[in-house]
């Protein structure tokens, strides 16, 4: 949905700046085709213990929350995984004893797609925890240009991955499917997009497949239904091939169109 | 006791529905075995929509605390926002914390020079213990927003985990979460046996590859099932082809079934409501061959 | 010498915990008079890093060894800092066979940690 809206865009003259926040497994890539021609390493400060300055007091390890760093004695252990690059240990040790070095997260790769799109992407190395921080960058380092507008492809869920990546957004765009699993996480979105204060509409893809309660849902708590993409076997093989559903179905750009529209109307602006 | 946790690399795959069928098969397939299910996923926890099973047991979660800063106290100094590394506080005539910014790291509270700012645990969620037709299910609901889903995954498995030693159950059966990350490590940890649900989509290949190096770093023995399979013919021919040349074995090749979705809508596994689907009859062969593995698999 | 022993409660004929970080208890013993006296697990309910934060408590229990079922990385780092010799038992059993069979040599050291530990 997200790059087929990017496409849309594109086709108006209003290339957007599209952002894989599915650090996890971001494959909207494969569906933009960009060209990568920067890339980024993402790091996050961790500390580093010098150990002629450590006396052993243990302040490091007491106000630490994550217990991320332990004194064993005379040892002081720090685990990478588990800090969340607060800078607390370094702030509070009496000794200044600790500094704060740079740890690799994952990587962030930008550079120009498919009908002038500008795409960028974060991906994070496998083993490593924390998808947050490599959001985070992504955003900071990804800039859009004048008035240029940026979609923004969360990951799936309500966890805090989804959080980073809606934060700052002017409007929530969620797409679900007619049948009980989609309510059940459709329901959970929208009172994430209602504690954030963002404007929220809905697109109903595979519609036909499941029950009206979706629709139901949407209509008890004022949510625009903005899309329905129906669902054919012809889409679900397309999609499968790597093809956007604009691709697939060029006769969708109208009502592409009109979803932006729609949504340009809500905010008070032109799309 | 052995731990068979299903995976994807990411959402959608189809791994719930594939984690009812066995748990109706478990029941009542060909060679019944008493399972505990433990639903993993607990950002989009559908297991139990499916499995419609009674609650009997309903715990509150609490995660991470987050910081509060008392008005009453605070003289709007600033040294805690220069200090926060989340853009977690909001200036103004007193400074406040925005909660779902804040990581919980406290720097805050040890900067503040008039003791204005507290460390609050946070209600994450819940965990629950309900029975299903097919046996015990220990599940959670996150709230939105909430992290820690790996301290919560891993409580959930624990509670599973220790229910089916108790009662003397041979299998317990963890649906994971999709993606790489820490609820995902929480969820695989311990497992004796991984069934990654793929789809053979251009994104799908890679997502599993993706699971596989998680499973693969923690040295889980996995298997690959294929879900959708004819959607994308050659797609899940190079699926094959890949494990094949990786030495993995792909157990099983559910074909896209409409039936899937309407058992889903109706609340009961697809291999309950409709026995003779093509679906239901490849979750069948692939069961058997997951059990086999299960048991041949090592030590306990 | 003590050693400690995780345990799911807080005395000598509580089962073993086979986790190390979430353990409900850490159980210590005098092996040689079978004196023991059981401390809750704090680290227990940390949201993350329940392991490094047991291995700081057994460390400052003052033992030479611990026996648990599991150590997930981040604790066997830490109490291999520590120096304190970490005994696997697979067994489901009481604290006091555990320390029977570790007096016996019957425990396998603890190798590769056997358990992931990390919490986002």
């Amino acid at each position: 949905m997200a790059t087929s809206l990017a496409l849309s865009l594109a086709a108006d003259g209003k290339a957007p700046l599209f952002l894989d926040c599915d650090v996890e497994a971001p494959n909207a890539g494969l569906f933009l085709k960009p060209t990568f021609e920067q890339r980024s390493d993402v790091s996050v400060l961790i500390p580093r213990v010098e150990e002629a300055c450590c006396t052993s007091c243990g302040r490091c390890a007491e106000v630490c929350q994550y217990h991320a760093i332990a004194v064993l004695g005379k040892k002081v252990l720090v685990f990478s995984q588990l800090c969340h690059a607060c800078g607390s240990c370094r702030e509070q040790c009496p000794e200044d004893a600790i500094r704060e070095v740079p740890s690799v997260l994952g990587v962030l790769e930008a550079g120009p797609a498919q009908n002038g799109i500008a795409f960028a992407r974060g991906m994070m190395d496998v083993g490593e925890p924390m998808a947050g921080p490599v959001i985070r960058k992504l955003k900071q380092w990804a800039s859009p240009g004048d008035g240029q507008i940026v979609i923004l492809d969360a990951p799936p869920g309500t966890a805090c991955p989804v959080v980073e990546s809606i934060r700052g957004s002017d409007f929530l765009l969620l797409v679900t499917e007619p049948t009980p699993f989609g309510l059940h996480d459709l329901k959970l979105a929208v009172q994430l997009g209602q504690e954030l204060s963002l404007p929220i509409g809905v697109v109903i893809n595979r519609d036909g497949i499941g029950d009206a309660e979706v629709e139901q849902y949407c209509g008890t708590e004022g949510l625009p239904i903005l899309l329905r993409v129906p669902f054919e076997r012809a889409i679900a093989e397309g999609t499968a091939r790597g093809r956007t559903l604009l691709e697939i179905h060029p006769q969708m750009g109208a009502r592409l169109r009109a979803v932006l529209e729609q949504i340009g109307a809500r905010l008070g602006s032109p799309p | 006791m052995k731990q068979l946790v299903l995976l994807s690399g990411k959402g959608g795959t189809g791994k719930t529905s594939v984690a009812a069928a066995f748990a109706h098969l478990a029941r009542h397939g060909p060679s019944p075995l008493p399972i505990v299910l433990a639903d993993a996923d607990v950002d989009a926890a559908n297991l139990e929509l499916v499995l419609a099973p009674e609650r009997i047991e309903e715990h509150p979660f609490v995660g991470g605390s987050v910081a509060i800063i008392d008005p009453a106290l605070c003289e709007a100094c600033g040294v805690c926002k220069t200090t926060c590394r989340f853009e977690a506080v909001v200036p103004g005539e007193s400074y406040r914390i925005d909660p779902i910014a804040c990581e919980g790291c406290a720097a805050c509270l040890f900067v503040c020079p008039t003791q204005a700012i507290r460390m609050e645990p946070q209600l994450a969620g819940h965990w629950y213990r309900s029975q299903t037709r097919f046996g015990p299910l220990f599940h959670a609901a996150l709230r939105p927003a909430q992290e820690n889903s790996g301290k919560l995954v891993t409580l959930v498995k624990q509670q599973a985990r220790l229910h089916a030693l108790d009662g003397g159950f041979p299998a317990l059966i963890v649906d994971g979460p999709p993606g790489i990350g820490c609820p995902v490590i929480s969820a695989a940890s311990g497992a004796d046996l991984a069934l990654i649900v793929a789809e053979p989509t251009v994104a799908g290949i890679h997502d599993m590859q993706r699971a596989l190096q998680t499973t693969a770093h923690f040295r889980i023995p996995s298997l690959v099932c294929l879900n959708k399979w004819d959607v994308y013919p050659e797609g899940a021919q190079g699926i094959e082809s890949w494990c094949q040349a990786q030495g993995i074995e792909v157990v099983g090749r559910i074909p896209f079934d409409q039936t899937i979705t309407q058992a889903m809508v109706r609340g009961e596994p697809v291999t309950a409501h409709a026995p003779e689907a093509p679906a239901s009859q490849a979750l069948l062969e692939l069961w058997k061959k997951v059990t086999t593995r299960l048991d041949a698999g090592k030590e306990p | 010498m003590t050693i400690v022993v995780s345990t799911t409660g807080s005395d000598l004929d509580a089962m073993l915990d086979p986790r190390f970080g979430r353990a409900a208890f850490f159980l210590i013993v005098d092996p040689e008079t079978m004196a023991w006296q059981g401390h809750r697990n704090s680290a227990a309910d940390a949201p993350g890093g329940a392991g490094t934060q047991a291995a700081q408590l057994v460390a400052g229990l003052k033992a030479a060894a611990v026996i648990s079922g599991a150590f997930g990385p981040n604790a066997f780092r830490a109490l291999e800092a520590a120096g304190i010799a970490m005994f696997q038992s697979s067994q489901a059993g009481t604290a006091r066979q555990a320390v029977e069979d570790y007096k016996a040599g019957r425990l396998e050291r603890a190798g590769l940690p056997s358990r992931s530990g990390r919490h986002g």
